[in-house]
């Protein structure tokens, strides 16, 4: 079944138009920085932003701050808000079920496939983003006259290498984030006939915890909201990584993968498929 | 082939199936009829496990439904409320999508199981166009193909002819027929009497959820014990028959007789001329109106 959903995810134009809009934010940002050549000041602007006009190689870590906060999860709600909902409304989900695959499996097969788009969505952006910021910052050798450095966060300076690595951990625990918020929307879209109902409820939950997180009477709730640790990634890029923050984001989102993903099964299992 | 015992499936004040012992016998063409909302659909899925029973059994194929399914579905044909396919793609590539989900169906005779299908149903010539584009007829089709791609011992077709033409529903009614005859059981659920008139052997009429008749075509349309006489004398037989004689009008009469053939020499003795004599058949159409109320979909005070 696995198979099946992997090819309908390669074989739908939507998923692929979908990267190409999360490719084009931090293209056309790149774009006007470099004929601006105007960066946002240290501490101001998006997260990374200031450092990668002198080197390019930063440029991917620009991007994922400018695609992370709205953009994917925009882009993950609506292709996870889809899974059942849109077989439900194109009628293929009968047709599935009495072949039969067992609900289970369509389930899981749903939740790897979303996982699969999550991690391509990613790769694609991140690869993207570098060879735009190298074609258009270069990779600070010019001016420093050695290969490319590149300074964390906390001020120590980084090799090519390493930073490919945090690069990678970073996309890593992004990908679990938006995995632990898919599994939310797949769980609305087992409730609901519509895919647009479901992608729209999930992206309510993304506001209202995004609103919380504002508001200090909300304190409490706030180690358990679901955005709470998503920013967490750029402690990757800190001398020495602080991990405090991103165990316990990994934690949460696999509590809420564990928790929706459950409550998607008892409710789809038991549920009178009438459309 | 398919029983069920008091199987009844209420959607929240609804009742939407009530009661219904069915029975459909191995090799049987079995239509299932019924006006629109009468509750035809529901059980269909009740029958592919889509929705649970209330209450009441189901037994396809010799195995318990819902809790067998698993072992009983891929032994299945089915069409659900139409035709449904992924509207970005070909035909044969969501043919060859729906084959791969699910076990049953082997990779090594894909292709050609899906060229069988596509023949059978009138579409192996269909191009690699989306099924976007495709008509409503080709949808139907490409449907059926769907339902025949693992050769099923059972068919469970609702509303099969849907949106095809008159020739359509015409190579869709002799397939089955021969598919039937190769040993595929038929179960039809439709509203139209005519399809079911022509290509059924046994019957079950729902009305308002309950099952109200389930007979063989030939009982339900055995002769009434009465014979339609069309004669220029119509007077003449009437004055001979008297008592016998139910219903006139102009030169036909209808004459309570079991046998046309012995009214036919007895009349012809007679001297009376006789443009036609038939024995009385109920058609379905008398059977079902009988035996039904008004669909659901007509919503108003009883006329």
């Amino acid at each position: 079944m696995i198979a099946v959903e992997l090819r309908k995810l390669v074989l739908r134009p939507r998923v692929w138009l979908s990267i190409l809009l999360l490719c084009a934010v931090p293209a056309l940002v790149a774009v006007l920085l470099s004929i601006s050549n105007l960066a946002p000041p240290p501490g101001q602007g998006g997260a990374f932003l200031s450092a990668v006009l002198d080197n390019g190689s930063l440029y991917p870590a620009a991007a994922l701050a400018m695609v992370l906060p709205v953009f994917l999860p925009l882009a993950v709600a609506v292709y996870a808000g889809d899974a059942i909902a849109g077989e439900s409304a194109t009628g293929t989900l009968r047709y599935l079920l009495v072949r039969p695959v067992s609900r289970f499996r369509l389930l899981a097969a749903k939740l790897t496939t979303l996982a699969v788009y999550i991690v391509l969505t990613m790769t694609i952006v991140v690869v993207f983003s570098l060879v735009v910021g190298i074609a258009l910052f270069g990779t600070g050798a010019e001016a420093v006259g050695q290969p490319g450095s590149v300074t964390s966060l906390s001020g120590a300076s980084l090799d090519p290498a390493e930073l490919a690595v945090r690069m990678m951990a970073a996309v890593g625990y992004i990908v679990v984030s938006m995995l632990g918020f898919g599994t939310i929307a797949l769980f609305w879209s087992t409730l609901s006939d519509s895919a647009l109902g479901a992608a729209l409820a999930s992206l309510a939950v993304l506001i209202a915890s995004s609103i919380m997180q504002t508001l200090d009477a909300a304190d409490p709730l706030k180690p358990y909201l679901p955005t709470n640790y998503w920013l967490s990634w750029i402690d990757f890029f800190r001398d020495p990584i602080f991990w405090t923050n991103i165990d316990r984001g990994l934690l949460l989102q696999a509590g809420y993968i564990v928790v929706f993903f459950g409550a998607s099964w008892a409710n789809f299992a038991t549920k009178d498929i009438t459309s | 082939m398919i029983v069920t015992r008091g199987l009844t499936k209420r959607y929240g004040r609804v009742l939407a199936v009530d009661g219904v012992d069915l029975d459909v016998r191995a090799g049987d063409r079995y239509g299932f009829l019924g006006p629109n909302g009468s509750g035809k659909t529901t059980l269909v899925r009740l029958l592919l496990g889509l929705v649970y029973a209330t209450s009441g059994e189901i037994e396809v194929l010799g195995e318990r439904v819902p809790a067998r399914s698993a072992a009983v579905l891929p032994r299945i044909g089915a069409l659900v409320e139409g035709p449904a396919a992924y509207p970005h793609l070909s035909g044969r590539r969501n043919l060859q999508l729906l084959d791969a989900a699910g076990r049953g169906g082997p990779r090594r005779t894909r292709k050609r199981r899906i060229e069988e299908a596509l023949e059978q149903v009138g579409l192996d010539g269909v191009d690699h166009r989306s099924v976007r584009a495709y008509s409503l007829g080709m949808r139907q089709r490409l449907g059926l193909a769907a339902a025949l791609l693992r050769r099923p011992e059972l068919l469970i077709l609702d509303e099969p002819t849907n949106g095809l033409d008159p020739r359509g529903i015409r190579e869709i009614r002799d397939l089955l027929i021969g598919l039937n005859e190769a040993g595929t059981t038929v179960f039809l659920s439709s509203h139209l009497l005519s399809e079911v008139e022509q290509l059924c052997t046994r019957v079950g009429i729902v009305d308002r959820g309950r099952l109200v008749l389930q007979d063989d075509m030939t009982n339900l349309r055995a002769p009434t014990g009465h014979v339609h006489v069309h004669t220029p004398d119509a007077a003449q037989v009437a004055a001979l028959l008297d008592g016998q004689v139910v219903e006139r009008d102009g030169e036909r009469l209808l004459v309570r007789h079991a046998d046309p053939a012995a009214l036919n020499a007895r009349l012809v003795g007679e001297g009376i001329r006789i443009a036609a004599i038939s024995a009385q058949r109920l058609s379905l159409e008398e059977v079902v109106l009988d035996v039904t109320g008004h669909g659901s979909d007509r919503i108003g005070g009883t006329p």
